[in-house]
């Protein structure tokens, strides 16, 4: 069967079977389960209306529990077995894996990720939204600036290794090199730096999307403390720095946090740039190394970054307690 | 605020060059790969896209026929003009590929037969001279590798003189009868064209990774989209115990890392007989895209006003026409923004692509297929790597310019309170 013809199936049988399951089980909760019938009528319809969320729900419970929860609790047990998976070795997985070089290149690395990305980001996106807040053509310009993030990691990455490439005739950076008299170097094979090389691409695509969301924060702020700010004589400085920084760092904290966690997902741009070559991996494209070759080293690097992430995840859900 | 004192005109000129060079540094690595894909092959190797609109020098083989060659004594001569009644302009030319630019216009290249003395043995070598064509041919007295050559001992072999308008003179040993091989180096005007693109979508398989995404896409985006509206209408709008902790329970789902699920559901996919398959790569990118779908959803769904709710409900109308009748219409916009980002998320993506679809090229989405063998395999075929990328991020760039307003709004929904 050709993949289109099963996509268009699928589409039909999985959208078809999502209404039906929620039209059916709401019709046979109504008139089979608990039927509002005279005899017990105000009775039945408390039942039904006690079952119907957990109808609702049952869909995303089942896939978010088998897509998200199991696998956090099956990848910490698959990484307590070695490679054929019928071996316990508890964490023999992981002791082995921080006395190799490798891994510890990359977790170094990716403290890297997480310092350079975010910081860079939410810097240009912030400037960006500064800059465009009161432009004319600001819209067109913040939209130009965005538009990257519409574009895949693999994508990007093929983008800037026409800016990085080796060759003069090719790559931006060392034609301009040549032009002042400079022999031709890969950049991406600068030990350290290549690092950064690559996080310019992340940062290439992130910034418009701290852009967009610093954009309307400042949008935001009161305007009566900037109009304060001004006649009590302060520079466009200071008004930027003292006084509308202070009251949108909430906002820059959540788009810090955020594009920390899509550091942290990111394996694509390494992968297609130098496959983890010249000491430029990180966990993701780390753990991509063990992948279909040995599961239980790939599942204790999947838990490395789980443990990364618990913190941040236990205070948004504390968070997201208190505002319940 | 336009209009408050203490913003110069100065400081408006300095904003505006500050954008126009962040927009131009952001834009230029875009744009290259733009200008690249339409470039011929030749031309990128010789040229940067940047000089793309500016002739380019390069050297080509050229074998004008050997019909109309003469014979001249022991020699045959062929005289004709390479362009054939085209114009064209020769800055230089020569006789081997390995040096095709040897000769300048206006010289005569030619190859003798010399004798040469070596360690004391006389020897014959072959030599190659640039010389003014007026004039006549200056020997050296060595050959590039040291040799004495014996004066007056040179013998033509062959010789090629071309004017800068593509006349030519060849001359050879013996009876022409075959097409000569002449280099010449040439202005050539810019040259854009399809043909990366053609060669790609018909010869490199592209055509059918793009219906691979394409077919892994639409389910992807539209089945979550389903299962998500229905559980954030009961996390907004409806009743019942542990609602508080089911919510908290997705924000916290939202940060779990994707590569957690790869192992533990490949293998229970395989137990499953679902195995590597499109019908796995829809389950994985429904149940990962839930948290995000579930979460703006309800963000969203909750601000609706609750008069409109409340008095339908009076009214008799269940939980489910409500949901259907009233609250999915409303809710079109946060639908539209996570439906976009689902789609550019699960178009783009390449991770979930390789793990949970088959590794046989049949299967192979587009950014499987530019990373894993594109670039090994043509990795310095710069013009179709370049029209390939453009291939695969055309599609989102379109989504993205037309549907921008509902991606800021969902954005904005996600991450502000």
């Amino acid at each position: 069967m050709s993949p289109i013809l099963q996509g268009v199936l699928t589409i039909i049988i999985g959208v078809g079977g999502c209404l039906a399951y929620f039209y059916g089980s709401n019709l046979v909760l109504d008139r089979v389960v608990f039927p509002a019938r005279n005899d017990d009528q105000g009775r039945n319809i408390r039942r039904a209306t006690m079952v119907r969320p957990w109808l609702f729900l049952l869909p995303a419970i089942l896939a978010l529990g088998l897509y998200l929860v199991y696998p956090v609790v099956g990848s910490f047990i698959r990484s307590l077995y070695d490679r054929s998976g019928s071996n316990f070795v508890g964490l023999g997985n992981y002791l082995e894996m921080f006395q190799e070089s490798g891994f510890r290149v990359a977790v170094f690395n990716n403290f890297l990720w997480i310092l350079f990305v975010p910081a860079a980001s939410t810097f240009f996106g912030l400037l960006v939204a500064q800059l465009t807040d009161r432009l004319s053509w600001g819209a067109i310009a913040k939209s130009l600036i965005f538009m990257p993030m519409a574009i895949s990691f693999v994508g990007a990455s093929l983008i800037w290794k026409f800016v990085y490439a080796g060759d003069p005739a090719i790559g931006i950076i060392n034609a301009i090199g040549a032009y002042f008299g400079a022999a031709p170097v890969d950049p991406l094979q600068i030990p350290f730096w290549n690092n950064f090389f690559i996080m310019i691409i992340m940062v290439w695509m992130q910034t418009g999307f701290a852009m967009v969301i610093l954009s309307a924060a400042l949008r935001g702020i009161p305007e009566e403390t900037i109009e304060a700010a001004i006649i009590d004589g302060a520079n466009p400085f200071q008004l930027f720095f003292k006084i509308k920084v202070p009251q949108i760092a909430g906002t820059i904290a959540v788009v810090w946090t955020t594009i920390t966690f899509l550091t942290l997902k990111v394996f694509d741009i390494v992968y297609t740039m130098t496959g983890g070559n010249f000491d430029t991996d990180i966990l993701p494209s780390y753990m991509m190394d063990y992948m279909f070759r040995d599961d239980g080293r790939a599942t204790a690097v999947a838990f490395v970054i789980m443990v990364i992430v618990t913190p941040v995840m236990i205070y948004n859900i504390r968070q997201a307690r208190k505002d319940v | 605020m336009d209009n408050l004192a203490g913003q110069k005109s100065s400081l408006s000129v300095v904003t505006n060059l500050a954008v126009i060079f962040l927009v131009v540094i952001w834009l230029v690595p875009t744009v290259g790969l733009l200008v690249s894909s339409f470039r011929e092959r030749d031309q990128i190797s010789e040229t940067g896209w940047w000089a793309s609109l500016f002739p380019v020098e390069a050297a080509v083989r050229m074998r004008p026929s050997a019909s109309g060659a003469s014979m001249d004594g022991d020699y045959g001569v062929l005289r004709g003009n390479l362009f054939d009644g085209e114009t064209g302009s020769v800055s230089a030319f020569g006789l081997t590929g390995r040096d095709p630019g040897a000769a300048q216009v206006g010289e005569t290249y030619a190859r003798y037969e010399v004798t040469v003395t070596e360690d004391g043995e006389l020897d014959d070598e072959r030599i190659e001279i640039a010389y003014p064509s007026d004039e006549e041919p200056q020997f050296p007295e060595t050959t590039e590798d040291g040799l004495p050559i014996t004066p007056g001992s040179a013998i033509l072999q062959r010789s090629l003189t071309v004017a800068s308008n593509g006349d030519f003179t060849y001359i050879d040993k013996g009876e022409i009868t075959r097409a000569p091989s002449i280099y010449v180096v040439t202005k050539q005007p810019p040259d854009f064209g399809l043909q990366n693109y053609r060669q790609i979508l018909t010869s490199d398989g592209m055509d059918r990774a793009f219906i691979n995404t394409l077919t892994v896409t639409v389910p992807a985006t539209v089945i979550p989209i389903l299962i998500a509206a229905f559980a954030a209408y009961a996390l907004a709008w409806m009743e019942f115990p542990g609602r508080g902790w089911l919510v908290a329970a997705v924000v916290g789902l939202l940060v779990v890392p994707l590569q957690l699920a790869l192992v533990p559901m490949l293998t229970l996919h395989n137990k499953l007989g679902i195995g590597q398959s499109f019908l796995g790569i829809w389950l994985a990118h429904t149940g990962f895209g839930l948290p995000l779908a579930v979460y703006l959803l309800r963000n969203y769904m909750i601000g609706l006003p609750r008069d409109i709710i409340e008095s339908a409900k009076v009214d008799g109308a269940t939980d489910f026409q409500v949901f259907t009748r009233i609250v999915l219409p409303l809710s079109f916009p946060a639908l539209a923004s996570f439906a976009i980002f689902q789609f550019l998320w699960t178009w783009n993506d390449l991770l979930v692509a390789k793990v949970f679809l088959p590794s046989g090229s049949d299967s192979w989405v587009m950014t499987v297929k530019i990373a894993d063998d594109l670039l090994g395999s043509r990795g310095g075929d710069w013009g179709i790597l370049a029209a390939a990328a453009f291939v695969s991020i055309a599609v989102p760039l379109l989504v993205f310019f037309l549907m921008q307003k509902y991606l800021v709004r969902g954005l904005l929904a996600g991450s502000v309170k």
